[in-house]
């Protein structure tokens, strides 16, 4: 267990590394400038002595005049002190402290989504390896859901429920006549805003989940044990909750190993909802070439991504006994 | 030659291979004669009156700026063809490259290859593309093919790498080597004709793969900035409030065609798994 988690950490921490060191790398060696990109379309600023001195003070903040390896080492140190630059589109607050506002939206919209989407597709894959009927249908539909794009399904959504139906609001994480607060009224509209992002995410995830189970249950029941159960003359549930406890291990693997794609899906959705996390920051910053802000998203998404990876990896070794008695079962 | 008469047979029996196949062909003609039946530029303001539903002159409609949205519609399906087969080729090419190596290799080299793998692919994809694509100011088709390709390969690598690991110890491997072939060559002519169907399920995937990057890519505005594609006209779309305003003919199209034909690809890969893989095969 304690190999297993080492190399786990040891290469999370390679990973990490290696996300600042692009994060350093490719502005500075990018073609084009783009300090003068930036201010050039930034509006702070609008006489020429100005725009120079913005100019010094960005070319300080990344420490150009200094050798590289000095950038580098002020770079990391910035870093842990928390020091993302200042947003240049909400200027003057420090990314960091606009990341910090975007990001619990973030986690309300991606940790139920994320976790009901893996939990009711595999119950349903597995119901559905069951049935040949259920199968037909389910199946073509679930390659459907796991083919559609994340903004169109999301577009769709707020186009039918929104707009046509009027049942949900289709922009805002909440109503602009509302201040958050702690009351009944503001939690019914934060989930009312919620929902149909939420349900877009959930169903395109639910269609993956759906496929991989139901391929895995039908792999086990296959499997030697499986058949040396029946002929043991073993009850058909048990054989099947055998079936599904090693077809779940997989699964796990797999929502680590998707999560990068589930995030970019969470991006695109925030944007069609313009609900206010990450992907919609994003957008803005494109929009504003505001460097400063992309550079933070990016960082933030690896970290997410790097700490939920490590989650799952704590996750497997509560549920796969291989893992702790040293013995790597799934390859590491 | 009876191997592959049996391949065949069993092809043209497969429905899921023959829609599949049906609607990527479909699909390939619309993006390949369509362009020519378009009577306007995808960004021409054609339509003076601005917004306006399907009609016999604007097949799909006009855009809110007055745009032909066929026009666009079929010049977006090409780029998305060409994303798909160069971006999904290099993912597949590179996944090859970095998987041959480390399974026929073994060792440090594997040791090596194997840990930079495991790093590429807990780093989302669409968080490098995106800071690389930030910061460049013009950017090409084919340099989004090229950063999709470079940073698809990871999944492939490894389903390969295994593989490659499997078959190496193979007798006619050891024989091959014995007779003085060189490693490149094994590769070649012995393990990878042997992992042929392997191959090109990967392809498909990557396929697939890449044309929902670019969708995304395009979609948050770091796609070519000099083309059209179907993730802009749908960026376009929201941004310029066809939902509110009703204009469903502007965000439908793109949309679902990228759906049936990523869909349409994940099917032939099924239905080619079968024809493959005889325990697969619906009696």
């Amino acid at each position: 267990m304690r190999r297993y988690l080492t190399r786990k950490i040891l290469i999370y921490t390679l990973t990490f590394f290696l996300a600042v060191t692009i994060d350093w790398l490719i502005p500075r060696f990018m073609p084009g400038d783009p300090i003068r990109n930036m201010l050039a379309r930034v509006s702070v600023a609008s006489n020429a002595s100005a725009i120079q001195m913005m100019y010094d003070y960005y070319a300080r903040l990344f420490g150009l005049d200094l050798p590289l390896w000095q950038q580098y080492l002020n770079f990391w140190k910035a870093l842990f002190q928390g020091n993302l630059g200042i947003s240049t589109y909400l200027f003057p607050t420090p990314v960091i402290e606009v990341l910090k506002r975007a990001v619990p939206y973030d986690a309300f919209l991606l940790i139920p989504s994320i976790l009901l989407a893996w939990y009711a597709g595999n119950n349903f894959g597995a119901i559905a390896a069951r049935s040949k009927r259920l199968d037909n249908f389910i199946l073509p539909l679930s390659y459907v859901l796991t083919a559609t794009p994340y903004m169109w399904l999301g577009i769709l959504l707020a186009w039918f429920f929104g707009i046509v139906l009027g049942l949900f609001p289709i922009a805002g994480a909440y109503s602009f006549s509302l201040r958050p607060t702690w009351s009944w009224t503001f939690v019914l509209d934060l989930l009312h805003h919620w929902f149909l992002p939420f349900a877009s995410l959930f169903i395109i995830d639910f269609g993956g989940w759906a496929i991989g189970m139901r391929n895995m249950i039908i792999y086990e029941l296959e499997a030697e044990y499986s058949r040396y159960l029946t002929a043991l003359g073993a009850p058909q549930r048990l054989i099947r909750r055998y079936a599904f406890n090693n077809a779940i291990l997989p699964q796990i693997t797999g929502l680590a190993l998707r999560l990068g794609v589930i995030v970019a899906g969470a991006l695109v959705t925030e944007v069609v909802f313009s609900y206010p996390g990450i992907g919609y920051l994003l957008l803005a910053a494109i929009q504003n070439q505001d460097y400063f802000l992309i550079q933070g998203c990016f960082l933030f998404i690896i970290l997410g991504v790097l700490i939920a990876n490590f989650v799952i990896d704590l996750v497997y070794i509560v549920v796969d006994p291989r893992t702790r008695r040293g013995m790597v079962g799934e390859s590491a | 030659m009876k191997k592959r008469n049996e391949v065949l047979y069993f092809a043209l029996r497969n429905k899921k291979l023959l829609i599949g196949s049906g609607i990527i062909l479909i699909f390939l003609l619309l993006a390949w004669v369509g362009p020519a039946f378009a009577k306007y530029k995808p960004f021409d303001y054609a339509n003076p009156l601005g917004a306006e539903p399907p009609s016999t002159e604007y097949w799909f409609g006009t855009t809110f700026f007055g745009q032909d949205v066929f026009s666009q519609f079929v010049n977006g399906l090409r780029a998305t063809f060409i994303v798909g087969l160069l971006g999904g080729g290099l993912g597949t090419l590179v996944g090859m490259i970095i998987g041959f190596a480390a399974g026929y290799r073994g060792g440090i080299l594997d040791e090596i290859l194997n840990a930079f793998t495991n790093i590429v692919l807990v780093i989302p994809t669409l968080a490098v593309l995106l800071i690389i694509a930030a910061y460049l100011q013009v950017r090409s088709l084919l340099m989004e093919c090229l950063f999709i390709g470079l940073t698809a390969w990871p999944w492939a690598a490894r389903a390969i790498r295994a593989q490659t690991f499997s078959l190496r110890t193979r007798d006619f491997v050891d024989l091959a080597r014995l007779s003085g072939m060189k490693p490149y060559k094994i590769v070649r002519r012995e393990i990878a004709p042997n992992m042929m169907s392997y191959l090109v399920l990967v392809f498909i995937l990557q396929f697939g793969g890449a044309i929902l990057t670019a969708a995304t890519l395009d979609f948050i505005g770091l796609g070519p900035t000099n083309a059209i594609s179907l993730g802009l006209m749908m960026q376009y779309a929201v941004l310029w409030g066809a939902l509110p305003l009703g204009m469903w003919w502007w965000f439908v199209p793109p949309g679902l065609a990228i759906t049936a034909i990523v869909g349409a690809l994940y099917s032939m890969n099924v239905g080619l798994d079968e024809i493959f893989n005889p325990k697969l095969r619906e009696m």
